[in-house]
């Protein structure tokens, strides 16, 4: 068991070490020169060669290539991420550490309301399977799957702040603000785990376990809950943990429609005024994020499950 | 299989509207009633009416106009994405389960450093990398995406290649170019049509959320994704200009779903049978 943990873990510290390579190479594709655009994002007015060299020289950009990719893996290590082209009196670190709350806060927000509605309704799904709530439900899904989430977004927005007047409409503040951002991030997510929640019970139900439980004469319910919801939680558990880094970087489309001040509305004015240090951190910490989580999440399943744990081993 | 086509309504249906679409797109300058970019200011928000059958938006330019010059851009943005993708990805596959050795090394590394980027920030990055163009949103997505194509692609050749008909074939002195092209092609384009139809859906709503963020087509073009943005600037004022362009993304998407999933029945007769 230990031997398997290890030998994960040391298979994604190379996946991270090229996530961060692939982060560092892209910065440096850019066609124009980073020094020059620093300046005219500042709007200096004349742009003179002494004034790039000098920039150049601020931002460590006159190194060569290897070593400057070596520094900047070790000020990333040590939290140090650069600094804004936009605002030279800010530091990358500083403006994510700002951001950052609000869209943990909204990712968790909807990672709770997945959970919440995603359960339950493919619970009711698979036990009432053609009925008219399996039915509805499955349209509904169908519907929710083909929707742009940012649609979705102006729909609520329009419907449940505006015509019903019961929300506010954008900004942050309250938890009366997170809800329709939240529900809107978690709808796609929702109708996904519905449907791996109704696969995996039907799947379920059909094996020989259930079959004797039946036969021992457990009633229904528990039979339902205790065997059928557990084993199908399993996987579903593990699913939705990965989906974590993808709620987070979810948030981008949806920030943007209710103006809520998180890194997905950093992240697209940083591509706007072209401030490159923070869309690379930005994509570095999503990538370390999806492997940290798909590494945790994959532990934890082999943990927890007897059948894995063997093969693992 | 023309005839299993035919007796699945679905996929004659949804392959149906995707063409009468497709058609209405092509023709937009002569069946639209109005010119879609020529703005009558006294006329804004107007109503349903016969002169302008959606009625207009914020600039007084007529909907039912837009969402027909709309259709190009839409639809055919997201099928370019999709012939991008699948060439690059049908290209790295073949050359990866065919060639085996060192090439396949390299790809398959290449496909997983890929895979494990989460996609949706990839998009964001390569548009900010290479700056706000439309070109450029089409080189993201496919940049995205071709690594999911190469590697179920490559499972395809990997199953095919040890089997009885292609080895007779080279026992008899077929060219490896005639395998590749008459006995590996049509074994995978199966997986491959019900894969990329399902996926022309996710291209059509990932390029018009780019737009929707001016990402993307930028604004006097009518892009359904830069419509629903002009829209979100007058939402309290006119909410009924969000809906046009909003349903006909969910319907044309719809469209692609369900043709995925009767493709998949029209192909893959096993799978009925089962």
């Amino acid at each position: 068991m230990k031997q398997y943990v290890i030998k994960r873990i040391l298979t994604a510290i190379p996946l991270i070490i090229v996530i961060s390579f692939v982060c560092f190479v892209f910065i440096n594709l850019i066609p124009s020169n980073p020094a020059e655009v620093a300046l005219r994002v500042r709007q200096v007015p004349i742009i003179t060669e002494e004034a790039i060299a000098e920039v150049e020289a601020e931002l460590g950009l006159d190194k060569p290539y290897f070593i400057r990719y070596i520094t900047w893996l070790f000020d990333c290590l040590h939290g140090d991420f650069g600094i804004s082209y936009v605002n030279p009196s800010r530091t990358v670190a500083g403006e994510l550490a700002r951001c950052l709350p609000a869209t943990l806060q909204l990712a968790g927000a909807s990672l709770v309301m997945v959970i919440l509605l995603s359960i339950p309704i493919g619970f009711l799904c698979a036990v009432y399977k053609d009925g008219i709530f399996d039915k509805v439900m499955r349209g509904l899904v169908f519907i929710t799957t083909a929707m742009p989430p940012y649609w979705v977004g102006l729909l609520l927005m329009w419907l449940v702040a505006i015509k019903l007047d019961l929300l506010p409409t954008s900004g942050n503040g309250s938890w009366q603000h997170l809800i329709l951002p939240a529900f809107t991030v978690s709808l796609s997510y929702i109708s996904t785990y519905i449907r791996l929640i109704r696969n995996n019970m039907l799947e379920n139900m059909k094996q020989d376990y259930v079959l004797y439980a039946n036969v021992r004469g457990l009633p229904q319910k528990q039979i339902l809950i205790k065997h059928i919801l557990k084993n199908s939680m399993h996987t579903c558990i593990v699913a939705i943990g990965m989906s974590i880094p993808q709620l987070i970087s979810g948030t981008i489309v949806v920030e943007n429609v209710f103006a809520w001040p998180g890194l997905g509305t950093l992240c697209i004015s940083s591509i706007f005024n072209r401030d490159y240090p923070v869309i690379q951190t930005y994509v570095l910490l999503i990538g370390v994020l999806f492997v940290v989580f798909n590494l945790l999440f994959d532990i934890l399943q082999t943990i927890s499950d007897p059948r894995m744990r063997k093969e693992g081993m | 299989m023309f005839r299993r086509f035919i007796k699945n309504k679905t996929a004659v249906g949804t392959v149906a509207l995707v063409l009468i679409i497709a058609i209405l797109g092509i023709l937009a300058p002569v069946i639209a009633p109005n010119d879609p970019y020529k703005t009558d200011i006294i006329n804004k928000f107007a109503s349903f009416s016969w002169q302008y059958p959606f009625g207009t938006d914020n600039l007084g330019r007529c909907i039912l106009s837009r969402m027909l010059y709309g259709i190009r851009p839409t639809l055919g943005l997201a099928v370019l994405t999709m012939l991008g993708t699948i060439g690059l990805g049908a290209l790295m596959g073949l050359l990866a389960g065919y060639f085996r050795g060192i090439i396949e090394e390299v790809i398959m590394r290449v496909v997983d450093v890929m895979l494990s980027f989460p996609s949706q920030v990839m998009v964001f990055a390569v548009v900010a990398l290479l700056g706000i163009n439309v070109q450029n949103v089409i080189l993201a997505n496919v940049f995205i995406k071709w690594a999911w194509y190469a590697r179920m692609i490559r499972t395809g050749v990997m199953q095919y290649r040890e089997r009885n008909f292609i080895q007779f074939s080279r026992c008899v002195g077929t060219p490896e170019r005639f395998i590749l092209i008459r006995h590996l092609i049509p074994s995978i384009a199966a997986d491959l049509a019900v894969l990329s139809s399902l996926d022309v859906g996710w291209a059509i709503i990932n390029i018009s959320t780019l737009s929707f963020l001016g990402l993307g087509v930028q604004a006097p073009t009518p892009e359904w994704g830069a419509m629903l943005n002009e829209a979100k600037n007058v939402l309290t004022s006119n909410p009924t200009q969000m809906i046009i362009p909003g349903i006909a993304i969910v319907i044309l998407v719809s469209a692609f779903n369900l043709m995925g999933d009767a493709l998949r029945d029209v192909l893959d007769p096993k799978e009925v049978a089962e």
